[in-house]
């Protein structure tokens, strides 16, 4: 059976609106609790984490299943972990720091946490605006070197988490291992291809 | 939705769980107001006629730990009406109180400590008393409590993760208790010990954790010995509940939240300055005094503002934190001389 690529894409587009109706549902009922500014910056931080990891999880998905279909909603899922960063920011900036512009400067250069997210968030920014079908074109080989710094995004919101984290590890360590896999895979991949290159030579 | 400014909710819309307690305390009160309305910081609490502040809702009713709890809770003196041992700011609501806490023994999520701590057991109880003491010794928790006549408090609680709470503590002054073991000359500080129960402790059980259990804080003998130190057995006019510290924990509102220690099991006279456990980790975020500071950031939060809880996402109530969060007539001599941010 095959599902139209059309459907599936719609498919994940509603999939990647589920949070944000998850996070509305629990504002409208008031399950955030008595302090809903902090839990809605943990929510949406970890839902930004989730999907950037989801991301970089569907090029090996591809190779490893050959289907195209997962690079088809790479861009979608991308963009679906940017809109719900620059959410967490908007979180911190409008509910935690109640929009005073000047410690905003503050917080940038004093909370470590505070620059590395932020650096983390400016990457998945310029890899928004150049994520349309009419840069990857025009940037040409530069797209590829510029979008390998998703990486480093998600490097940089690991320690970003790691930070955040006071005294229980879990949850660094889980997300962390997921991306060491990731990239390990790459790292294989690449040796495994300059390898066979060589032995072809 | 009902949108309000903060100055428009009275403390009785947040917390309808104060109830009147005695009839007698209100008539007292009441004739008071008519004679002299000095007490007007009161009024909104008398007014409710409380002589206790406040009292836990009843489908939230508590039961004793242990039959002779109940004695010990039927004569409980009423908060004065004025500050430092009051507050006529409004409480929050019990409901915030016992599910949003911060006790990483039973987790890490604010709701962890009241939903994993369903099989902490506080009775039996003891509390070993050592060190630089006359009379050290294990002491049963009914034998502590003898003595002390409880009274109520209405504190102010600020956490160093910039949120804080309007609370109605119940239990005596840390104070009593410290004279009946007659500390020696060499007693300069006082530790306190968490208890560690692997078995009903989930968060002591996480292989993540790099807390070195057991919890520890401590206090500089004249900071312990200060009106304001308190060891609280109850809130809200009743029984503390697990994720609060149950059976018996410090408060002491002027420092950040993590020095007030909960379910204590140890207090050790010491002559040099004990280990505290957030000190020990993190010695650059988390000092020894940790005395709330507007002016010293901490590396993860601002201090200059506060959340005071419950926070709606409509009606945000962020007010200016003080030093020593308001109580600074009653502290700051402690700390004459002192380098607040280099001492933090
Ligand atoms: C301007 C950029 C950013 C700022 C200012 C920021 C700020 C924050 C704040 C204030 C918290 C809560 C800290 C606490 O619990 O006390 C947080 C948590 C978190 N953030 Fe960010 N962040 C930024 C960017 C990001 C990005 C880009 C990601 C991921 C892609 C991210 C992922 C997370 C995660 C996973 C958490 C932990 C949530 C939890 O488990 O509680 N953040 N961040």
């Amino acid at each position: 059976m095959t599902i139209p690529p059309g459907a599936a894409k719609l498919a994940v587009f509603a999939l990647g609106l589920v949070p944000l109706a998850l996070l509305l549902a629990q504002i409208i009922r008031s399950d955030f609790g008595p302090d809903p500014a902090q839990e809605l910056a943990g929510s949406t931080g970890e839902w930004s984490l989730r999907l950037l990891l989801a991301t970089l999880c569907l090029t090996p998905l591809r190779q490893l299943t050959g289907k195209v279909f997962f690079v088809r909603i790479r861009r979608m899922v991308g963009l679906f972990a940017l809109f719900y960063a620059s959410l967490h920011a908007f979180v911190w900036l409008s509910l935690l720091l109640g929009f005073r512009w000047h410690a905003i400067g503050e917080e940038l250069l004093e909370r470590p946490y505070v620059t590395v997210g932020f650096a983390s968030l400016l990457i998945l920014v310029a890899l928004g605006i150049t994520s349309p079908k009419a840069m990857v074109r025009r940037m040409g080989r530069n797209w590829k070197r510029l979008h390998r710094l998703v990486y480093v995004a998600a490097i940089l919101a690991i320690v970003h988490l790691a930070w955040v984290s006071r005294t229980d590890f879990g949850e660094t360590v889980f997300h962390g291992s997921i991306l060491a896999l990731l990239l390990g895979y790459r790292l294989w991949r690449r040796f495994a291809r300059t390898a066979g290159q060589a032995a072809r030579r | 939705m009902l949108v309000k400014k903060p100055a428009d909710i009275q403390p009785s819309e947040i917390t309808p769980e104060s109830v009147y307690r005695r009839r007698r305390e209100f008539l007292r009160t009441g004739a008071t107001l008519l004679g002299g309305g000095a007490l007007l910081p009161g009024l909104a609490l008398a007014q409710q006629g409380d002589a206790l502040k406040a009292a836990a809702p009843a489908d939230l009713a508590r039961t004793p730990p242990a039959p002779w709890w109940e004695g010990k809770f039927a004569a409980i003196e009423p908060a004065p009406s004025s500050e430092p041992f009051f507050t006529s700011e409004a409480l929050t609501p019990y409901r915030d109180v016992i599910r949003y806490n911060n006790f990483y023994e039973f987790g890490m999520n604010k709701s962890d400590p009241s939903n994993r701590s369903g099989d902490f057991r506080v009775d039996p109880w003891s509390v070993e008393i050592a060190g630089e003491v006359a009379r050290p010794g294990r002491y049963h928790l009914e034998d502590i409590l003898k003595p002390h006549a409880l009274e109520e408090r209405v504190y102010r609680l600020r956490c160093v993760e910039a949120w804080s709470m309007v609370i109605p503590w119940i239990g005596f002054p840390l104070a009593d208790l410290i004279k009946r073991f007659e500390p020696t000359g060499n007693a300069r500080y006082v530790e306190f010990e968490t208890v560690v129960q692997r078995d009903s402790m989930p968060g002591v059980r996480s292989p993540f954790s790099i807390i070195d259990w057991p919890y520890r804080e401590g206090l500089r003998i004249d900071e312990a010995m200060n009106e304001l130190s308190f060891l609280a057995v109850g809130l809200y006019g009743s029984y503390l509940p697990a994720q609060n510290g149950a059976p018996i924990r410090l408060v002491v509102p002027w420092k950040y939240g993590f020095k007030s220690i909960k379910s204590i099991v140890r207090i050790h006279f010491r002559k040099t300055q004990p280990n505290t456990s957030w000190n020990d980790l993190q010695a650059n975020e988390y000092g020894f005094y940790a005395n709330v500071n507007p002016e010293v950031h901490h590396p993860r939060w601002r201090q200059d503002t506060e959340r005071r809880l419950p926070q709606n996402l409509f009606s945000r109530r962020v007010i200016p934190t003080r030093l020593f969060n308001g109580y600074g007539e009653q502290v700051a001599h402690l700390y004459q001389g002192m380098d607040l941010a280099r001492h933090y």
